[in-house]
């Protein structure tokens, strides 16, 4: 188990290194922060003085040079929006990102596999098409429309919740219901389909030679196996929602790590998207890990 | 006899299905006393599951419809009380044990809890449900029952979770335990050690005790009584003997005929010139020594049998010889050329002298694939035939050969029965004209009657064309009535070789002996005696 970690771990630093100089050398391409940081008057004596302050002045690979040194000792740089360490600022913006992927992921998971079992346990009913509609609507419909009109008919109209921002828990209200609609149109999808051909298992008939009743045959019996499938799913819409749900943020004026990622990079605040990057990556390499771990949990076969 | 617990009368079911409605069983009538044995015998697609799944309630209604009859039990009709009432009595009274116990046992629970759950399911306490699970875990012979409780199923072998399957079943008495082909995906020494168990533990409880079979051995060995089912319906019934001895119905009767290991047994022809040699071949997959020192000699228009039980390493030294895995060590010649050594494109010319010929025809052929293009298809990779006509010609005669039809050409590998497939599997290895056809267990999966037209099929293409045949297989039936030569192996070595005859008549290895004690005969009197030479010694 450590060692599957520890490679685990080898691997991903490999990859988070490379995405750095990726990231480092093509957010230099979008051109110089001195021109948007700048007033437009500014002379270019000003902009020069600005460039050598925060060592922009120099050749390319010696910056990525010294911000190697940095990083060594764990300085991701100052943010020049903010005049704030980078990861500062970042982290903020995670204490609110995690949160909301963490309610609503929740939500989707408990909601998605009680709704697509019994959808599948009653396949061809009316439940069942029901739950069909309502998922294939939620997967397919874009979710800036959906922000947009439930802030119309929710805040404006019906004058329930906030716009927008943060503050009472009223707030999380519509971001959390938006982001909610789309992997839970996904997943729900996922089990209906991994707990039909679970279903149709021979275990199930030795369970019901048992005598046992349907609640326990479909919650535990079945729904164990139809998770395994279910899991990976859940997982690639959790990396999502790690990465910040950068729509819905900027709509609802929401101060995660989206919103922050989209801002930085328009303001060409270098430091903040690489530290950005980084601590999302480490956020989805931790969850990948917790993935394969409820794998083991769920299968016997993957422990031994 | 005495009165009936359970009694079928006049069941019908049909299956309606998205080809049209299927009358899966036709006025089906049978009763079984307590502490009976019957037996319901029937080919694949006879219906001979359907009754005891009505019994269960376990038909899945639609597709399955039932359209007439009763089934009492203890003075009701099963097929009019609720789910409830069918939940009540579903392990409690009547339980049940499947063919495959892998696929039968949830993959992700402890057998333990599995087995306790059949108390725990009809409202007993945990408690009294592990000191039953124990007592039973034990009394089907599994070693060390308080680990075995905490372990999956994965971790046992196939003949003991079928024992941890009877286990479960047994766990609330019933009054009836039906077993569906319990012993068909086991080796034969486990099978008999399988039927001797539900035996015994018939005598201890007083059950009545349904089976349901494929396999004349098997009814021979364990049934008091018989039903035949073809096509839906009972052709024939009676005692096991009567029937083994006077079958009626011309159906019965072909079954019968149809077992293999009763025809003459062939003498080998020494002077044949040596086709294939192996000397002292080695495989081990980490640990484990899948070949040790195996060595074999295979003459032109000769058919030695590999005989051996699950795990035994037929399957690798068929693999080994045509080079899909490397020996660790050893030799091989084909026509006195070396097999391991050679290189990639003298080793092709090969691959087409030597054909092979799988267990499971519904997997090796390609299900996009037209019969005609899974026919000619090894013309292309090997460049021969490049003339169209010639090569449609040629497939239609491979076809004629096989005992198919020209019209099969353009269809598809699903549009056939099992049997069918394995002729097209035949026709495929024929049309690159082999001098060996190795067949890895190619009648295993087929019912009686239609394997023993594919060995008459494969004895013919012998005869006529000359082509040797490994023949790798775990039924000896199969194996006396082809081969003339057999080798018979044990944890990847060679125990005993020797031509049929002497193998069969006198084997001088203890396991060859045991194999040969354990395979069962379709003759109930031969059964009987057996088991009396057992008993006394």
């Amino acid at each position: 188990m450590t060692k599957m970690i520890g490679q685990r771990a080898i691997a991903s630093l490999l990859s988070l290194l490379g995405l750095m100089v990726l990231v480092f050398f093509l957010s230099r391409l979008t051109g110089d922060p001195a021109v948007l940081f700048l007033p437009i008057d500014a002379t270019e004596q000003m902009k020069q003085e600005f460039r050598a302050l925060h060592g922009l002045d120099l050749p390319l690979i010696e910056q990525f040079g010294r911000y190697l040194l940095d990083l060594l000792q764990l300085d991701f740089g100052e943010s020049l929006r903010k005049a704030r360490p980078a990861i500062d600022v970042v982290l903020e913006a995670y204490a609110w990102t995690l949160p909301l992927a963490l309610i609503t992921m929740s939500l989707v998971v408990v909601f998605a596999i009680i709704l697509g079992s019994l959808a599948a346990f009653n396949v061809g009913g009316f439940f069942d098409r029901l739950i069909s509609v309502v998922s294939l609507v939620g997967a397919s419909a874009p979710d800036f429309w959906i922000a947009i009109v439930a802030i119309v008919v929710f805040a404006i109209g019906l004058g329930w919740v906030p716009t927008s921002g943060v503050g009472t828990p009223l707030h999380w209200v519509l971001p959390v219901a938006v982001l909610f609609i789309r992997p839970f149109g996904l997943v729900v999808q996922i089990v209906r389909g991994s707990m039909l051909s679970a279903l149709s298992a021979p275990y199930v008939k030795t369970a019901r030679a048992k005598g046992v009743k349907n609640l326990p045959l479909i919650f535990v019996h079945t729904l164990r196996n139809g998770m395994l499938p279910v899991i990976t799913v859940i997982g690639d819409q959790a990396a999502a929602m790690l990465n910040g749900a950068v729509i819905v943020e900027t709509i609802f004026g929401f101060p995660g790590i989206g919103k922050l990622m989209i801002d930085s990079i328009l303001q060409r605040d270098f430091n903040v998207v690489l530290a950005a990057i980084m601590v999302t990556a480490i956020a989805i390499f931790i969850m990948n890990i917790l993935i394969d771990l409820a794998y083991g949990l769920l299968d016997p076969r993957i422990r031994h | 006899m005495s009165e009936a617990l359970l009694t079928v009368k006049n069941l019908s079911v049909d299956f309606h299905t998205a080809g049209g409605t299927v009358h899966a069983v036709k006025n089906v009538n049978w009763s079984i006393a307590p502490g009976e044995t019957l037996a319901i015998l029937g080919e694949s697609g006879s219906g001979k599951s359907v009754s005891a799944n009505a019994v269960m309630n376990l038909l899945d209604r639609p597709p399955a419809e039932i359209v007439s009859g009763e089934i009492l039990f203890e003075g009701r009709d099963l097929l009019k009380i609720s789910d409830e009432d069918h939940r009540a009595l579903n392990g409690k009274k009547i339980a049940m044990i499947f063919q495959d116990p892998l696929g039968h046992l949830n993959p992700v629970y402890t057998v333990g809890w599995q087995i306790m759950e059949m108390m725990t399911a009809h409202g007993r306490p945990a408690s009294a449900a592990r000191a039953r699970a124990l007592e039973l875990i034990t009394r089907v012979g599994i070693p060390e029952p308080e680990k075995a409780m905490g372990k999956y199923p994965h971790q046992f072998s196939g003949g003991q979770r079928q024992r941890l399957m009877i286990a479960m079943a047994l766990m609330l008495k019933p009054d009836i335990l039906i077993a569906d082909e319990p012993t068909t995906a086991l080796d034969v020494t486990i099978q008999a050690e399988v039927l001797s168990l539900l035996k015994e533990l018939q005598r201890e409880t007083g059950m009545a005790l349904v089976l349901i079979t494929h396999d004349l051995g098997v009814v021979a060995e364990i049934a008091d009584r018989v039903v035949v089912m073809n096509s839906g319906e009972i052709v024939e019934a009676g005692t096991a003997r009567d029937v083994y001895h006077n079958p009626r119905h011309a159906y019965t009767q072909k079954l019968i005929a149809a077992a293999p290991g009763k025809g003459d047994i062939k003498l080998l022809d020494d002077a044949a010139p040596l086709l294939l040699e192996a000397k002292k071949l080695n495989k081990t997959y980490g640990e484990f020594a899948a070949l040790k020192d195996v060595s074999l000699t295979l003459a032109r228009g000769q058919s030695l049998a590999v005989v051996g039980e699950s795990g035994s390493g037929k399957s690798t030294l068929a693999r080994t010889l045509l080079r899909l895995e490397t020996a660790d060590s050893g030799e091989a010649f084909w026509k006195g050329r070396d097999l391991i050594s050679m290189n990639a494109r003298d080793l092709l010319g090969c691959r087409r002298e030597i054909q092979m010929v799988f267990q499971d025809p519904t997997q090796s052929l390609n299900p996009r694939m037209s019969v005609y293009q899974l026919i000619a298809e090894g013309w292309d990779i090997h460049k021969l035939m490049p003339n169209r006509s010639e090569r449609r010609a040629r497939v239609l005669e491979l076809l004629e050969q096989v005992g198919l039809s020209p019209e099969h050409a353009d269809r598809y590998a699903h549009q056939f029965s099992g049997g069918q497939r394995q002729r097209i599997a035949i026709a495929r290895a024929l049309a690159l004209e082999p001098e060996l056809i190795i067949c890895d267990e190619a009648v295993s999966a087929l019912d009686v009657s239609i394997q023993a037209q594919v060995i008459a099929l494969l004895d013919s293409l012998r005869q006529r064309l000359g082509i040797s045949f490994l023949f790798i297989a775990h039924d000896l039936g199969v194996v006396r009535d082809f081969a003339d030569t057999v080798i018979v192996m044990k944890s990847g070595e060679i125990v005993e070789r020797g031509p049929t005859r002497q193998i069969f008549e006198t084997p001088e290895h203890p396991y060859t002996q045991r194999l040969l004690a354990a395979n069962l005969d379709p003759d109930p009197d031969v059964q009987a005696q057996r088991r009396i030479i057992l008993s006394n010694g």
